[in-house]
């Protein structure tokens, strides 16, 4: 085991923690964008609801479930191509956003869909019998019933997110799974896992309490 | 007087097969404009489903609803929205919007209206004096009690000022106390506004309290519909009896008797007080020509739509013959149970109520 050098590594962290934040930072943003809509459209297919089809409905719930249950790793390898023909590349921690807002997309959606399903339906009963049109339903009571458990449930995928990136830095994406493994793992400096761990549970520790200061703010 | 809500022979079937239910079997009934009316059943009877017909939370399989002249089952889109904006809603758990603070619940169906931003918060304030919770404007419903809860709920109910209030078991979450506070600015609303409240219970001291009318209903139809006061003084329908007898304890039951019994062995006769035109004192009459002693055992007379109905249990001390006579010139003054007679005479509508309380219904 080699003496830690912490003048080699700091350049080498600041680098990795910026990497990771990227990579987080734009596949949450693409994945909120795109996880949210994809829970209205999926919860407004509901029977029932405003936007009533079977056969939409099915096939987003299908789409949603088909992707969920695969690793992050598979759907990383899956997509490559995607992402090379995108970014002219795999390396580095933009193209590695595709994989991670596509997964991100999807927990997002399911998340955010069960939390519109959960609105007490009396709240919903409200707005209906005071004469609001069920989009204004939608979008002045049930999404703002929702929003507590909402930013709860985002908060989460924040965290999941993550931990993907150590798997996405590991496929070249950088970061600080890719810093703990080439650095830390493959050339035995646990010090260098010891603070990429530390690190990593200091963010989730300030992720989570940011998500739950939030909620908190909105729920009442 | 006008008819606010007119139900036209209204059916409605959930589901199919052997899931089929009958809520509603061709239920027609007037709701006159000003009055609060009562619907009452036990669960199940399609009260509710018969509410909500009113504003078009249920399309009635068949049948035709009028609201103001116009069959809400014919409207769709817009028009049902703008029907809806007109017609206030209270229910059983509040169904307040949690998101938002009382003053935001209120202002909600006063945005729909698309009134302006100082019209709003005038009427709002207008409101929240009303009910009495303007120190909670900025709270929100889980800051809040039952009671507190639900006047917010009326409040939002009368914001657009509707001529028609549906109150769906409004005070069936709440405790006793509460649900006289409820009642009353229901009343309040009624008198006040000239509001028609229709309101859906299963709670027989609100309907005592505050009804001008009484519709029953059991099994999905009406069986019984009057003024309160010829409901509860004459019940027909064994329902209606059951409920009535309820919150009308001027009759003995069972025990009661049992209790009387050990004391007084007389002849226990039963004797039905109504509303009299006149201030003839029938009963010292009656002792004093027949020479028979009495004594009130049992009873009371209660206050209903400034009218007055209720029973009264006496013990009559004589001869027999006597006795016998008295009982018989009673009658002619009004409805007389015989508690002692070993085979009944003709079952009058006040002994099947007597009945009716001994087998505990």
């Amino acid at each position: 085991m080699r003496e830690f050098d912490l003048e080699t590594f700091l350049p080498r962290f600041w680098q990795a923690l910026g990497d990771t934040a990227v990579m987080t930072a734009v596949s949450f943003v693409v994945a909120g964008v795109l996880g949210v809509l994809l829970a209205l459209w999926l919860y407004a297919s509901r029977p029932g609801n405003i936007l009533e089809n079977r056969v939409v409905f099915a096939v987003l719930n299908f789409v949603i479930n088909l992707v969920r249950p695969v690793p992050f790793l598979i759907v990383a390898i899956a997509v490559v191509g995607l992402t090379r023909l995108v970014f002219g590349t795999g390396l580095g921690p933009l193209p590695q956003t595709l994989p991670l807002s596509i997964v991100a997309s999807v927990a997002i959606a399911r998340v955010v869909e069960s939390n519109l399903v959960a609105v007490a339906p009396g709240a919903v009963e409200a707005g209906t019998a005071m004469g609001a049109s069920p989009a204004r339903v939608l979008f002045t009571v049930v999404v703002p019933e929702a929003l507590g458990p909402v930013v709860l449930g985002l908060t989460y995928i924040l965290v999941a997110l993550l931990d993907a990136t150590a798997v996405a830095g590991a496929l070249g994406g950088g970061g600080l799974g890719y810093l703990a493994l080439n650095y830390g793992w493959a050339r035995f400096d646990y010090t260098v896992i010891v603070i990429v761990v530390v690190t990593l549970v200091v963010l989730v520790q300030a992720v989570q309490a940011g998500g739950n200061l939030v909620a908190r703010r909105v729920m009442h | 007087m006008s008819t606010a809500i007119e139900f036209d022979r209204v059916s409605k079937v959930f589901g199919s097969g052997t899931s089929r239910v009958e809520a509603l079997r061709e239920v027609s009934l007037s709701v006159q404009a000003g009055q609060i009316h009562a619907v009452v059943g036990c669960s199940g009877a399609g009260k509710s489903t018969l509410l909500r017909t009113v504003n078009g939370l249920e399309r009635p399989t068949s049948g035709r609803v009028v609201v103001a002249g116009r069959d809400t089952t014919a409207l769709s889109g817009k028009e049902l929205y703008a029907a809806r904006q007109q017609t206030g809603m209270i229910f059983q758990q509040f169904n307040l919007l949690s998101a938002r603070t009382v003053y935001g619940n209120i202002a909600y169906p006063l945005r729909l209206a698309g009134l302006s931003k100082d019209a709003v918060l005038d009427r709002v304030e207008e409101l929240l004096a009303f009910v009495g919770l303007t120190d909670k404007a900025l709270s929100y419903p889980s800051q809040l009690s039952g009671g507190q809860k639900q006047r917010v709920g009326i409040a939002r109910a009368l914001a657009t000022e509707p001529q028609i209030i549906l109150s769906d078991e409004a005070t069936s979450a709440l405790d006793p106390a509460t649900t006289a506070e409820v009642a009353g600015l229901l009343q309040r609303t009624n008198e006040e506004y000239g509001v028609t409240v229709l309101l859906v219970t299963h709670e027989i001291d609100v309907v005592r309290d505050i009804a001008h009318r009484v519709t029953v209903m059991d099994a999905g139809g009406v069986v019984e519909d009057g003024t309160t006061y010829d409901v509860f003084s004459r019940p027909q329908h064994a329902v209606t009896r059951r409920f009535v007898s309820s919150v009308l304890r001027s009759v003995p039951d069972e025990g009661a008797l049992a209790t009387i019994r050990r004391v007084h062995r007389g002849r226990l006769v039963q004797l039905h007080v109504e509303d009299r035109e006149t201030d003839q004192p029938f009963l010292s009459e009656v002792a004093r020509r027949t020479g028979v002693d009495f004594d009130v055992v049992y009873g009371g007379v209660e206050e209903l739509q400034d009218r007055l109905f209720g029973s009264l249990t006496l013990e009559l001390l004589g001869e027999p013959a006597a006795v016998e006579a008295a009982v018989a010139q009673l009658r002619v003054s009004t409805t007389v149970v015989d508690l002692d007679a070993a085979a009944p005479p003709a079952p009058s509508r006040a002994l099947r109520l007597a009945e009716e309380v001994a087998v505990g219904a």
